[in-house]
């Protein structure tokens, strides 16, 4: 059995399905790309996937470890804890906070004290905070944003604040992460600096990983797989040769005006 | 341990003891009156208030209005238990049971109404404390509208110390920590938060608990205080007063409630003995603070000592850089 498999997923808002009996699978280790137009339900998916909406239908399994969990029946924070964790479309730092602490956060699980602790500060405290102090500086190094620890999120430049977001996710443990049009509104420099990160975490850290993108070249250049949405439906999946080649998807992209 | 013990907590601790025989050295020669002495226990009690609410309201951003309503049910715990044990124990115990009580009430409330957001759960939490207030009014235990009165005066400036220093130091614990990290995150992005395995419901839940026990001790402490309860003073008007230290002081700054009450309770001196334009001018103070610091005194920040003595956070490698660069 794949790694992520979606069954027959989905989503109606009224009367609207903005995802139409989706089914798609995804194995251990793979880079794959969710393409679609505007509005063909890619957000809504992952939204899915992730546990911000319940399925109207279907279902989404993972399968971790010789086990297959049902993600569809858990709350977003408990689907984060099997190893699942995402990027949003527009950006959701926690912006007030310093790249050290939106990193902490995402480590919250680890830490090793309850209200008791907390309130008293005996026991573990002290030395499952400076663990977690330290964990969370390794981490940044990692992710070369650690001389940046100790500026406000909202200071960062475009470009670092969505590496941030992606290097977010990952401190969360997950070992399978959904980027959301980690690439929206970059120039190409940038752009290419964020495939090289993407590509490069990957390697590191073993993640799976779905990526959004609305604009194809970017995920031509890097998903060994495509999956192509439109009007909520799966119309195609393949490889980026494959995809790139099939007519229904070429119309779906030239019936958009742009 | 270590950490426990580190230079800045000893220099903490230091300042508080300094400060605690130096207002009760003025107390003993008489430079703080009988009447200031009123305003210290007023400002110490609503310091309690203002820091539990921030704990709510600035830590974890959920707007709640019914914080006079927890407030009352530790000063009708105590003032009924101080009916028969006119005593410190009796003070002691009202206050613990204001606590449990508290703890019960906050955690059947807080279920349905932090399910809320925003407006509506101002609206319903401000249900919450005329609840309260109207049970109160209603049950005999608590004498109805006459409320109870000759309530034993415990108060003290030690006792009131040990309170208000009590409460500052576990709220500013609750905030520097994992805990108060979950909570400050769901202020800031909910949906994020949720998305990085914080299970907000939870925190949120925590943090309400939390704000009310505080609330709750501070309602006993003004039960042997004003040695008078009545239902009246836990209306709206005093959910607000809190709610303006908070946002005086600045939203999610334990600090800036701190200081903010001390401000508060400097101006209410001054125009006591204006009654009349009393109200008007402290709504104009209010007014001209929140138009050139809308923020609040402090903002989010907290005054402490790491930039007056020049602590570095421990794993400050950036900092250090700086500094020797
Ligand atoms: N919460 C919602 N309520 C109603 N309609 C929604 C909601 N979220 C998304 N939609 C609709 O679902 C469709 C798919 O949206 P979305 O998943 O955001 O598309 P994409 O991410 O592919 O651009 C759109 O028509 C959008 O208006
Ligand atoms: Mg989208």
């Amino acid at each position: 059995m794949s790694y992520l498999t979606v069954e027959h997923l989905t989503k109606n808002f009224g009367g609207l399905s903005a995802v139409s009996n989706v089914s798609i699978s995804v194995n251990e280790g793979e880079l794959v790309g969710l393409i679609g137009p505007n509005g063909a339900g890619k957000t809504t998916l992952f939204n899915v996937l992730t546990g911000v909406y319940k399925p109207t239908q279907g279902k989404v399994i993972l399968n971790k470890d010789g086990k297959s969990i049902e993600l569809s029946k858990l709350p977003p924070y408990k689907i984060t804890h099997q190893g699942v964790a995402r990027t949003f479309q527009n950006i959701r730092l926690f912006k007030d906070l310093t790249v050290l602490d939106n990193v902490k956060i995402a480590m919250n699980q680890q830490a090793k004290y309850g209200l008791f602790g907390a309130l008293t500060r005996l026991g573990k405290f002290y030395a499952s905070e400076a663990d977690i102090e330290q964990r969370a500086h390794e981490f940044l190094k990692k992710v070369n944003l650690d001389d940046l620890a100790y500026d406000l999120a909202k200071n960062l430049p475009y470009g670092k604040q969505r590496q941030l977001e992606i290097a977010r996710a990952m401190a969360t443990g997950a070992k399978l992460l959904f980027l959301d049009e980690p690439a929206a509104g970059m120039n190409p420099q940038e752009t290419h600096a964020l495939t090289e990160f993407i590509a490069k975490i990957r390697k590191e850290m073993d993640l799976t990983i779905v990526l959004i993108e609305h604009d194809m070249s970017l995920v031509m250049n890097i998903c060994e797989r495509i999956f192509v949405l439109d009007y909520g439906k799966l119309i195609a999946s393949g490889t980026a040769d494959e995809v790139k080649n099939n007519r229904k998807v070429i119309e779906a992209y030239l019936g958009e005006e742009e | 341990m270590k950490n426990l013990f580190s230079k800045k907590n000893l220099i903490w601790l230091g300042l508080l003891i300094v400060f605690f025989f130096l207002v009760q050295f003025l107390i003993d020669i008489r430079v703080i009156t009988p009447y200031y002495r009123t305003i210290v226990y007023w400002v110490g009690i609503f310091i309690i208030l203002g820091v539990s609410l921030n704990i709510i309201i600035g830590i974890t951003g959920q707007l709640s209005l019914g914080h006079a309503g927890f407030m009352s049910i530790g000063a009708y715990s105590a003032a009924i238990v101080m009916q028969n044990m006119p005593d410190m124990t009796g003070l002691l115990l009202g206050m613990l049971i204001g606590g449990l009580v508290s703890i019960l009430v906050s955690f059947v409330v807080a279920i349905p109404t932090l399910r809320l957001k925003g407006d509506y759960l101002a609206i319903a939490t401000l249900g919450v404390g005329e609840i309260i207030r109207i049970v109160i009014l209603n049950l005999e235990i608590t004498n109805g509208a006459s409320g109870i009165s000759n309530i034993k005066n415990l108060i003290s400036w030690p006792l009131l110390f040990v309170f208000v220093v009590l409460a500052v130091v576990l709220s500013a614990n609750f905030k520097n920590s994992a805990i108060g990290r979950a909570c400050i995150s769901i202020k800031e992005d909910e949906i994020a938060s949720e998305a990085m395995g914080i299970h907000t419901t939870k925190y949120k839940v925590i943090a309400f608990i939390f704000g009310a026990v505080l609330a709750s001790v501070a309602g006993s402490l003004y039960a042997t205080t004003y040695y008078v309860v009545k239902p009246e003073t836990f209306g709206i008007a005093t959910s607000i007063n809190i709610l303006i230290i908070v946002v005086f002081g600045g939203m999610g700054s334990l600090t800036g409630s701190v200081i903010a009450t001390g401000f508060i309770g400097i101006i209410n001196m001054f125009l006591q003995s204006f009654a009349e334009v009393r109200l008007i001018t402290y709504a104009l103070v209010l007014i001209v603070v929140m138009i050139f610091r809308p923020q609040g005194l402090l903002g989010s920040k907290e005054f402490g000592l790491d930039k007056i003595l020049g602590f570095k956070p421990p794993f400050s490698k950036k900092l250090r850089k700086e500094k020797s660069t």
